[in-house]
């Protein structure tokens, strides 16, 4: 299913980039001069447009056709996304500027220090921190939709440094 | 049922013997007390308790019961309750001189040669209906008389509650604090925590672990279990939408009631004192702030306006007329308190960079909440009127404080060897003991408050 959608997709942007060669001759109409016989050469067949999106309808690095990181990291505490992650996100913003029907869930996680419910809150202001770039970047409000699991869901289980690093996340969900 | 004890002062000498015998008094118990579930492992306890003696109940043998429960021992659950306030040292029944069942019975010569302070004897008999009838008398040893004596008749199921009801005169009696040992503790058991295959259950138990029983079973994560003040229903957070509602169980009918499942996070929910209204943390509107739901008019009332700070973990003050809250308004989570008529706000926490989830003492003077220290999470208390600050728990991880009716003791989370087990400890921070579970992560405990009538159903 997913494997068709990307298949028509090629083929109406295929379509669209045809057109656009077609027209290109249409448009010189003030010479009128009658030149010997000038060859036309074939239109060569259009570059297939990058795919912008992977094999499981996730959106991918147009330059590199690997698929974006969805998960972005915390510092101890903290809800502010590195800068890279900003370059990946501006990324993911394009995507779902361009494709209004695509939308996505933003998943906030905390590692499992500190009190339960402050990391509930914590973990949606994680979810918010990554919302905010996405929308400020002309995504769409109702493309968005988050929710916190707080330290409920680590990623990895274990109680050490390592492990938190891994857990004080947010993570985007395609739908 | 595992008992052992550790973490003796080395000052306490008569604490050393007394430990020696409560480990003999507890294998004692242990047999009677046998459970799947929580295992109680006491570390610290006074070092000078108060000596009792509870003889084995007499009486006929009680008309056998069908089914696998074996019949109560009233005298190792009495014995039991007190060892675990850590202010009783209970004789083990291998040590009495002798076991008197009626006042008759009783030498008081017999129990100042083992250094009794007190002694509880009662009996037990099958009345000719329906029931069983307990009767037990307290007795202080110095002053060769009794202090107490009361009888019930109840059914078989409830022999277990007649021996926490003998367990709070006793406590009452001998210390002038109510006992809170016919309470109620619920609790969050995970199975299989951190994997997919993680199953959440809400249980309750007795406070010393006995009689467990599965409330509610979900595949989601379930948190921040608190009681009603009429120790009938329960509110909680579940995930089982995929996102955090709100939900008021009541426990003996089992009905389910939604009352929050707003957009973003609804969470932390207690109970006002009279019980009409729910105080939570929710982020409707944007950020979590503290809003008070009226249960039976629905009506939402939003209280903190911080804009763009997490205000959560609400706790009511005693009168209704207040909230502490954790709001991290200043930067880093600390410890607030508004007045619900003037509105006024007032931080009650400085020390550290991170407090939260504060819980009020009965009486309404004394905090206890999450306290980080160099980077480890313990239980602290505060005396609010003298500003004082005291840690009360000394492992890492520690949080949910959550106070006995009376106030003397509080149950905590913590993690001993990777597992999640609870916790208890004295508010003066001199007794302690664990519940680990048998299988599991157990998380998220919550004290009930007292119980006035005797359970008449049979649980």
């Amino acid at each position: 299913m997913r494997h068709a959608f990307r298949t028509l997709f090629v083929a109406i942007l295929a379509g669209a980039l045809l057109a656009a060669c077609k027209s290109q001759p249409e448009e010189p109409i003030v010479e009128a001069e009658p030149e010997p016989t000038p060859i036309v050469e074939p239109a060569p067949p259009p570059p297939p447009p990058p795919p912008r999106v992977d094999d499981q309808n996730n959106p991918v690095d147009p330059s590199t056709g690997r698929p974006l990181g969805r998960t972005f990291y915390f510092e101890f505490d903290q809800a502010r996304l590195s800068e890279r992650d900003l370059r990946v996100l501006a990324m993911h913003a394009n995507y779902l500027r361009d494709f209004r029907n695509r939308s996505v869930v933003l998943e906030g996680h905390c590692d499992e220090r500190g009190t339960r419910e402050y990391n509930l809150a914590l973990g949606e202001r994680r979810a918010q921190a990554v919302q905010s770039y996405l929308t400020s970047a002309g995504v769409r409000a109702s493309q968005i939709d988050t929710v916190s699991y707080g330290e409920e869901r680590p990623e990895d289980p274990g109680h050490s440094e390592n492990a938190w690093a891994k857990n004080r996340r947010a993570v985007m969900i395609y739908r | 049922m595992k008992t052992h004890c550790h973490g003796i002062r080395p000052n306490a000498k008569r604490r050393r013997l007394g430990i020696a015998q409560a480990a003999a008094a507890f294998f004692a118990i242990a047999g009677a007390l046998a459970s799947q579930g929580l295992e109680i492992v006491i570390t610290e306890g006074w070092d000078s308790p108060t000596r009792i003696a509870v003889v084995p109940f007499g009486g006929p043998p009680l008309r056998d019961r069908p089914g696998p429960v074996a019949p109560v021992k009233v005298a190792d659950v009495v014995s039991f309750d007190l060892m675990r306030s850590g202010q009783f040292d209970a004789l083990s029944s291998e040590r009495m001189l002798s076991q008197p069942t009626t006042t008759e019975e009783v030498f008081f010569r017999d129990w100042r040669i083992l250094d009794m302070d007190y002694l509880v004897i009662g009996r037990a008999w099958q009345e000719p209906g329906a029931g069983i009838s307990i009767l037990y008398q307290l007795f202080d040893v110095n002053a060769e008389r009794e202090l107490k004596s009361s009888r019930w008749t109840v059914q078989p199921a409830q022999i277990r509650d007649v021996a926490h009801r003998i367990s709070d005169e006793v406590y009452e009696q001998v210390t002038g604090i109510r006992g809170a040992f016919s309470t109620k503790i619920l609790y969050v058991l995970v199975e299989n925590p951190g994997s997919r295959a993680a199953v959440y259950r809400l249980v309750l138990a007795d406070t010393d672990g006995e009689r467990e029983r599965t409330v509610f079973t979900t595949n989601e994560p379930i948190l921040s279990p608190s009681w009603a003040p009429d120790a009938q229903r329960v509110a909680y957070v579940t995930f089982e939408t995929g996102r955090s509602t709100i939900v008021v169980h009541d426990i003996e009918s089992g009905e389910r009631r939604r009352v929050a499942a707003y957009r973003g996070i609804n969470g932390a929910p207690v109970f006002s004192p009279d019980g009409r209204r729910l105080a939570m943390s929710l982020s409707r509107d944007g950020n979590a702030e503290i809003y008070i739901k009226d249960l039976a008019s629905e009506e939402l009332q939003r209280v903190t306006r911080a804009p763009s700070a997490i205000d959560t973990e609400p706790n009511w003050g005693e009168d209704g007329n207040s909230i502490i809250f954790t709001s991290d308004r200043g930067g880093q989570p600390q410890i607030y308190r508004k007045d619900l008529s003037t509105s006024w706000v007032d931080r009650l926490t400085f020390q550290g960079s991170y407090n939260a989830r504060a819980r009020l003492l009965p009486g309404g003077q004394h905090l206890v909440y999450v306290h980080r220290r160099e980077g480890v999470y313990h239980i602290a208390w505060q005396d609010l009127e003298r500003d004082t600050m005291r840690i009360l728990t000394k492992t890492d991880l520690d949080e949910s404080p959550s106070l006995a009716p009376n106030g003397t003791m509080m149950i905590y989370a913590t993690r001993d060897r990777g597992r999640g087990i609870l916790a208890v400890v004295s508010t003066d921070g001199i007794v302690k003991y664990e519940l680990p579970s048998a299988s599991g992560d157990v998380r998220e405990p919550a004290w009930s408050p007292f119980i006035d009538a005797l359970a008449t159903g049979s649980l």
